[in-house]
């Protein structure tokens, strides 16, 4: 069972007790955006193979959103981080970088 | 490639089983070909199959990265049904279905179709109008259902407890001429058949990069060396996202591990499919006597071909409720499959931003049903630049906002 940290209660949850949210860091796109604009906010997606950047909200815990970096094929999490946070903090990307080296994720790396 | 009929299973009786040839090819890869398809499951195999038989296109290749029909094609739990909402999906899955009725004699190989009769259970009132619209709209499409009483359901499959506490049945959406087919045997009497005209299936052979020119199609990059084509059909299901990537476009599909699993075989007890989609859960039972169990999609993006453990437990707790009398079966094997999901359970069929790519995906959690439609629709495509079956399914159809809203009739993975 995957296990991820909340960063607000500190302590790992099972997947059981969180809810998952789709891909993190989406830039939102409204009235007064191009089309293409606003069909890559609303349906385009990542979708790696590979690291991922993710959303999840600690539902039966604390109740909070929160943001993860994972592999999608062997799991790895790499760490959590606030759902406030605008880009993935260093620390995660080094840990990422140390595991893959030349990794990238949208305008990431 | 000798036919395959009573004759030959007599000759061959007769000599030992020494004269059967090998079903197809393995070739070693040309330079170029007109058509390069990516990815033989069945929904690639098929798509070959059409362009050489309706469109004579023939110097082909299909290139798969495993073994042919390893992927969701061989994994999935064999559903065959068109009763569907919307026009679009009527057409193409209808089309999928009268196709598998003679999909045996067009291949000379044996898919075993099994139009046993699928049943989709209506446990709350929510359902029932639900199903009764689609019974209407079908009527409509000339796709043959009907919604019937849970006493029928009663008649039709014995094992169902239709008065439980928490999700009785009120009724059910009944396909009769629904049901299953061999999933393997799909993929392989389409290669035989790609390979007896001539195809190349290239096995172990991943594709790792696509080469354009002036936004125009060449050709892929392989582990078997560089190939080019005038034509690229994508079909790679959960991995579309990745060749996506490597051609340089995003799509609106995301990429989850379903899970199935069987039971030791039992003695024959329930003969029709059923689906539960309330509690998230379908059964049948196969010829070798397993009754067949499918569920739930993971909730986030995977590529792991497992799946997480709590999708059986509710799954199988869902479905002890509706039929009691497996509570006792031991289970002999779980499996995963990297499923397509787009935003309205609908497929995705289309030209790309790339000229000369085609892709064919989305299929997520119900597309074995779909692959001699998908086939014939996305061959047509391919070869004249459109398709009636297609029309609905492009990509535009998202920015657009023209969607093809299946999520109800997709309700339960399958
Ligand atoms: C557990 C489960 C149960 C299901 N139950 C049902 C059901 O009851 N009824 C139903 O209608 N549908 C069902 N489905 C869905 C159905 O299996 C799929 O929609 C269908 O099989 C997709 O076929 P495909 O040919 O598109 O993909 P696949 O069969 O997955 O084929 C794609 C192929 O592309 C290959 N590939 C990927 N990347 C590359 C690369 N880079 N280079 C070369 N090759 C590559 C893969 O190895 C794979 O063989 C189920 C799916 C699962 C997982
Ligand atoms: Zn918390």
């Amino acid at each position: 069972m995957l296990t991820l940290t909340c960063p607000y209660c500190g302590i790992p949850c099972d997947e059981t007790e969180l809810a998952a949210g789709g891909e993190a860091h989406l830039k939102r796109f409204g009235p007064g955006a191009s089309d293409a604009e606003f069909e890559g906010y609303m349906f385009h997606r990542e979708n790696p193979k590979g690291v991922h950047f993710e959303r999840w909200r600690h539902a039966y815990g604390c109740g909070k959103w929160f943001l993860a970096a994972r592999h999608t094929v062997t799991m790895e999490v790499f760490g959590t981080y606030e759902a406030q946070s605008t880009e993935p903090p260093q620390e995660v990307r080094d840990r990422i970088t140390a595991r893959h080296p030349g990794w990238t994720w949208r305008d990431f790396a | 490639m000798s036919r395959y009929s009573v004759f030959a299973v007599a000759r061959e009786a007769f000599r030992n089983h020494t004269g059967w040839q090998r079903a197809w090819r393995s070739p070693e890869p040309k330079r170029r070909y007109d058509v390069v398809i990516v990815g033989a499951g069945g929904h690639g195999l098929a798509t070959a199959y059409y362009l050489g038989k309706n469109h004579g296109i023939r110097n082909v290749a299909v290139i798969e990265k495993g073994w042919l029909g390893g992927g969701n094609t061989g994994r999935n739990t064999t559903i065959i049904r068109s009763n569907y909402l919307q026009d679009p999906s009527a057409a193409i899955y209808e089309k999928s279905r009268a196709l598998y009725e003679n999909l045996s004699q067009d291949l000379n190989y044996n898919v075993m179709f099994s139009p046993r009769g699928v049943m989709m259970l209506a446990q709350t009132e929510h359902e029932v109008r639900g199903y009764r619209r689609t019974a209407q709209a079908n009527a409509l499409q000339g796709v043959e259902t009907e919604f019937i009483t849970p006493e029928r359901v009663k008649e039709l499959c014995p094992i169902i407890e239709t008065r439980g506490p928490r999700y009785p049945v009120l009724g059910a959406l009944w396909q009769p001429r629904g049901g299953t087919a061999r999933h393997d045997a799909v993929a392989w009497g389409y290669a035989r058949k790609c390979s007896e005209m001539g195809m190349d299936i290239l096995q172990r052979c991943e594709v790792t990069g696509v080469t354009t020119e002036g936004g125009r199609v060449t050709g892929v990059t392989t582990t078997r060396g560089d190939i080019g084509c005038g034509k690229l059909g994508i079909v790679v299901a959960g991995h579309s996202g990745h060749l996506a990537a490597m051609a340089g476009f995003r799509l609106p599909i995301e990429s989850v591990a379903l899970q199935a699993l069987v039971s030791e075989p039992i003695k024959p007890c329930m003969d029709v499919v059923v689906m539960a989609n309330t509690v998230h859960g379908y059964m049948s039972q196969s010829d070798k006597g397993e009754m067949v169990i499918g569920g739930g999609a993971d909730g986030y993006n995977n590529y792991t071909q497992r799946g997480s453990f709590h999708h059986i437990e509710e799954t199988v707790r869902a479905l002890i409720e509706t039929f009691p009398m497996i509570s006792r079966l031991k289970m002999l094997r779980q499996w995963g499959g990297i499923v397509d999901m787009t935003g309205d359970r609908s497929p995705i069929l289309s030209k790309t931003p790339v000229e000369g790519i085609f892709i064919n995906c989305g299929w997520g959690t119900g597309g074995f049903k779909a692959i001699p439609g998908s086939g014939w629709g996305f061959a047509e495509l391919m070869a004249k630049g459109e398709s009636p079956l297609c029309a609905a399914f492009g990509l535009e159809r998202f920015r657009e906002g023209r969607f093809v809203d299946e999520s109800v009739a997709a309700g339960v993975a399958h």
